[in-house]
């Protein structure tokens, strides 16, 4: 038992929550007292107590990362999440596996900007530091795992629990000290790269929030209702790239992991982030607004403040358990709903008891806003955004309505709409185009003031090539769907209209075309989402004219392709055919064939039997032993294209008995133009024996050609004494022979070797050898001495064989391309608010 | 009337039509006697059904029927009222279904069989995992 981790662990969280407290009053008395001494002696204490928490935030970090790293699984969250076999790569995803982890994920990233704002922030490090460390302790108090005495009341959720406490197994009672000897492991979807860096982006993206909401809230508390938007601007664009870059990570992982062909899916929790994201953007376009022309700042007040209560929102939502009936992802409740609640509450009923304070004291502009004008079209679009993520969050909210109108005595059976897919789609798809058509248009509106006959010059040129465009798209495409015409032509015109506003910008100044590059990206995504939403096919199509089986459905009979092995079909233009079963080396990259490979005792280790090559490169030499991942078997699968191999796709089958079922996640051959997206739909089951067909029996001479299968030539190469059969013990007067037969399969010459023994000169018996891949056993039966001929027996059986679906999804990288773009365009524009702000402060 | 106004107007326009959409294409929770009500006034609806899945003392999933092609299967539920239904889904067993304790299925009626277009498991909280698992 290691306890003096844990304990050590345990110390770091308590110390992390005192210290942000501490911080927290520090900078608050900094705030509000008044002179300047003492300002500065208790500024001083707030950062020594920041510092503090930062250090103790990174000792639980390390603690916790220990614990799994070392598997020590008296520990509740190494038990849970980690066992002996993961990669190492993949014990950071166990970390945030756990609710405790992501928590502190999110501090840890709270923690880094903290610092960064100590360091640059000068007037407004007490304020804004204050509502800072405040978040930080409602975060710390959720892993704080104390229990109050008195009133029985534990607050937060400890990642250093010990087993023994967690669990309530027998096993506990008669052995206190009892330690399992491996993990429960870490769920085998998460076990892929892209869950290793979405969850510290997403988390990133989180934790940018903050900062502007910490900037308005110290704005309005020390009334410099319009300074704080200066400061504050740079971090929403940070926030705002992270956080969509974490979101599509995210797309991105279920579009190469999981099965559904797609990269959303409009779960309860993935709107729960879609949502702040959208409001965040808004507030980005009013932030700007108001530095451009003095308008807008209420509403970019009231935006940053909805994001970061949103994003709590969205944090019970996930966390709370509240989503159990409405969402896939399943969540542990971990009991701290109510905690979650306070925090939410907290923070939300404060903000907006200030800034209704404060209402009447902010500044506003009152002239009318002209249609001719910028600003008029930005606040326009912000709006726009602000009702797109007001149709997510209604339904998603459902849960929530309920459980209200339950507490307050009376009762709802409303549940999220069945079809969420299609629902969200219908209006996003709306508001996209909008979105699309007011920034577009926006962009005209660049230079301030224009008039009606000014827009009409400006505007014609970009309509005339965004039609020819559009045209040209629609016709190469075959988009024949009114919706997806419209949304192209909106998209077309997004980046028609900002590349000339590009184009005029890289001659002035390119410094600032951040946003025209942002909206560009924009308008290639919703191209994108257009093209891989709307015309993704089914490629795999059976033409054959034969049911793969009755008993499966008409729909997976016409959809999908039963291959067998080494036998190519036609696909999409291709020959595909199937190779066989691959399973992948622990400690090298490369794919093995299974047949190259004998099994051990031990399930995650095999031995070569023969040289192992892949693709020209020797991994392993014969009787190495090599590691490898049991449950994960990849199917070859080669794609043709006039003789010539196109790709080689390793779809993966997980299987695991206990479940009962398999998990099947794609391979994707990506072309510019499109992608083939392919997954195993059914595998051989490889538990039921195989049936064999009747014997036949051939008589041969040594090295005379014969013909298995009518197909496969074959001949006996030589036949041998052996001393040695694996199992079998002989003797001196026992003889046993080995017969060497070669056959010619389709790509390479297999070898079958059946013994034949006579065992205390009377009792024959024979050992049959099998080919895998050709379904043919070969059993030598008798050797006739007097005519020099050998007796063999052949029964063959169905080949090997796998049933694939693979779809199209073109132009999908028009929407990673976008998204590239996008956070170009951000990362840009944020560069620029930066700097602006260091040179106003200098 | 100022631009604001209107602009005012329309966006409480938009938001009204969007809660009318959204209470109009909102599912329900039902049981499974309200579900074949609803399916025999001849609505194809889905609804929302929450149900216990029935375990033996040793903790297995009873009447839990994986098709031979493990392609699609069936299994028992019973809803909050009691009522013991079978139900059909045409997928895979998703992982983890052994391990859940409560489902939400997401479906119609089809004469009396239950077809679930969708499953969402209610896996028991890790910390009411009150067994060790395989490695012990």
């Amino acid at each position: 038992m290691h306890y003096l981790i844990g304990n050590l662990g345990h110390l770091a969280v308590i110390t992390a929550f005192v210290t942000s407290l501490l911080s927290a009053f520090a900078y608050w008395k900094s705030t509000t007292l008044i002179e300047i001494e003492n300002k500065n002696s208790w500024l001083q204490n707030g950062r020594f107590a920041f510092y503090a928490h930062v250090l103790a935030v990174v000792a639980i970090v390390v603690s916790l990362f220990i614990i799994i790293y070392q598997h020590y699984f008296e520990y509740h969250y190494a038990y849970s999440h980690s066992s002996l076999h993961l990669p190492r790569q993949y014990m950071l995803s166990c970390f945030w596996e756990g609710q405790e982890g992501s928590f502190l994920l999110w501090m840890f990233w709270h923690a880094v900007i903290g610092i960064v704002l100590i360091k640059t922030q000068k007037s407004w490090e007490a304020p804004t530091m204050t509502v800072f460390t405040l978040v930080q302790a409602f975060l710390a108090s959720m892993i704080l795992g104390v229990v109050i005495p008195g009133i029985d009341l534990k607050l937060g959720s400890s990642p250093f629990i010990l087993l023994r406490d967690a669990m309530d197994d027998p096993i506990f009672k008669l052995q206190p000290d009892f330690i399992p000897k491996d993990g429960n492991g870490l769920n085998a979807l998460l076990q892929n790269y892209w869950m290793v860096i979405h969850p510290p982006t997403l988390f990133l993206g989180f934790a940018l929030t903050l900062p502007p909401f910490a900037f308005c809230i110290a704005g309005l508390w020390q009334k410099r209702y319009t300074d704080w938007i200066k400061p504050a601007l740079p971090w929403s664009l940070l926030g705002g790239g992270i956080l969509g870059l974490g979101i599509l990570m995210g797309g991105y992982w279920a579009y190469e992991t999981l099965n559904f062909g797609g990269y959303w899916n409009w779960d309860p929790v993935e709107n729960a982030v879609y949502v702040p994201w959208l409001i965040l953007i808004a507030s980005i376009h009013t932030m700007i607004t108001f530095k451009n022309s003095n308008t807008a700042l209420k509403s970019s007040i009231v935006l940053v403040i909805a994001i970061f209560v949103l994003l709590l929102y969205s944090t019970f939502l996930a966390r709370s358990g509240i989503l159990g009936d409405a969402s896939v992802h399943s969540f542990t409740d971990l009991g701290l709903s109510g905690q979650l609640l306070i925090y939410l509450l907290f923070f939300m009923l404060g903000a907006i008891v200030l800034s209704a304070a404060r209402w009447k004291e902010i500044p506003t502009s009152e002239k009318e806003v002209s249609t001719y004008s910028r600003e008029f079209w930005i606040f326009i679009g912000a709006t726009t955004l602000c009702l797109m993520g007001f149709q997510v969050l209604l339904p998603t909210s459902i849960p929530v309505y309920n459980k209200i109108i339950s507490l307050l005595g009376g009762s709802s059976n409303l549940a999220p709409p069945a079809n969420q897919v299609e629902f969200y789609s219908k209006f996003q798809l709306w508001f996209g185009v909008a979105i699309a058509l007011i920034s577009g248009t926006g962009q005209f509106f660049w230079w301030k003031k224009i008039d009606q006959a000014k827009l009409k010059a400006e505007i014609s040129t970009p309509l005339l090539i965004t039609l020819l465009v559009s045209v040209l798209i629609i016709s190469i495409a075959k988009i024949y769907n009114v919706q997806y015409i419209i949304l192209t032509i909106a998209g077309v015109y997004l980046i028609v209209s900002n590349l000339k506003v590009l184009l005029t910008l890289t001659k002035l100044n390119p410094k600032l075309s951040g946003g025209a590059i942002a909206h560009i990206g924009v308008g290639m995504m919703l191209i994108g989402v257009m093209f891989s939403a709307g015309y993704s096919n089914v490629v795999s199509l059976n033409n054959s004219g034969m049911l793969i089986s009755k008993e499966l459905p008409t729909e997976f009979n016409r959809d999908n392709l039963l291959l067998f092995i080494n036998e190519p079909r036609a696909m999409a233009g291709y020959d595909i055919e199937y190779r066989g079963e691959r399973i992948e080396p622990r400690h090298k990259s490369g794919y093995i064939n299974k047949n190259d490979v004998e099994l051990t005792l031990d399930p995650f280790k095999v031995i070569a039997t023969k040289d192992i090559i892949f693709r020209d490169e020797k991994l392993y030499q014969t009787k190495d032993t090599i590691e490898i991942y049991p449950e994960n078997t990849f199917y070859e699968i080669e794609l043709r294209k006039s003789g010539k191999i196109a790709a080689t796709l390793f779809p993966r089958v997980q299987i695991n008995p206990a479940m009962g079922g398999f998990i099947a996640s794609p391979d994707i051959k990506r072309k510019i133009t499109r992608d083939l997206y392919t997954h195993v739909s059914l595998p051989m089951n490889r538990e039921d024996e195989p049936e064999w067909g009747k014997l036949e029996e051939v008589k041969i001479k040594a090295n005379e050609e014969f013909y298995i299968s009518s197909k496969y030539s074959s001949s006996l190469e030589s036949i041998t004494r052996t001393e040695e059969i694996e199992g079998v013990k002989i003797e001196a007067e026992d003889v046993a022979v080995q017969a060497k037969i070669k056959i010619q399969g389709e790509h390479e010459a297999y070898y079958a070797e059946p013994i034949f023994l006579i065992k205390d000169k009377s009792q024959v018996g024979r050992l049959s050898a099998e080919v895998n891949d050709l379904g043919i056993k070969i059993t030598l039966l008798n050797i006739l001495p007097e005519t020099n001929e050998f007796l063999l027996g052949i029964n063959t059986r169905q080949k090997d064989w796998v049933v694939i679906k693979a779809l199209e999804k073109p132009f999908i990288n028009i929407l990673w391309l976008g998204t590239f773009v996008l956070m170009i365009g951000f990362g840009m524009a944020m560069v620029r608010r930066f700097r602006d702000y260091n040179f106003s402060e200098e | 009337m100022k631009k604001s106004h209107i602009l005012a107007i329309a966006v409480i326009g938009v938001a009204i039509a969007i809660i009318i959409s959204t209470a109009g294409d909102a599912s329900t929770y039902v049981n499974f006697d309200e579900a074949f009500q609803l399916a025999s006034t001849g609505s194809s609806t889905q609804v929302h059904v929450v149900g216990q899945l029935p375990k033996d003392s040793r903790g297995n999933i009873q009447g839990l029927e994986n098709s031979e092609d493990r392609l699609s299967f069936s299994f028992t539920l019973i809803d909050d009222a009691n009522k013991e239904q079978k139900v059909y889904y045409n997928e895979p067993m998703p992982p983890d279904f052994t391990k859940s304790e409560k489902v939400v299925v997401i479906g119609y009626y089809q004469n009396d069989r239950f077809i679930a277009k969708k499953i969402l498991l209610k896996c028991p909280s890790k910390y009411n995992e009150q067994k060790l698992n395989a490695g012990v």
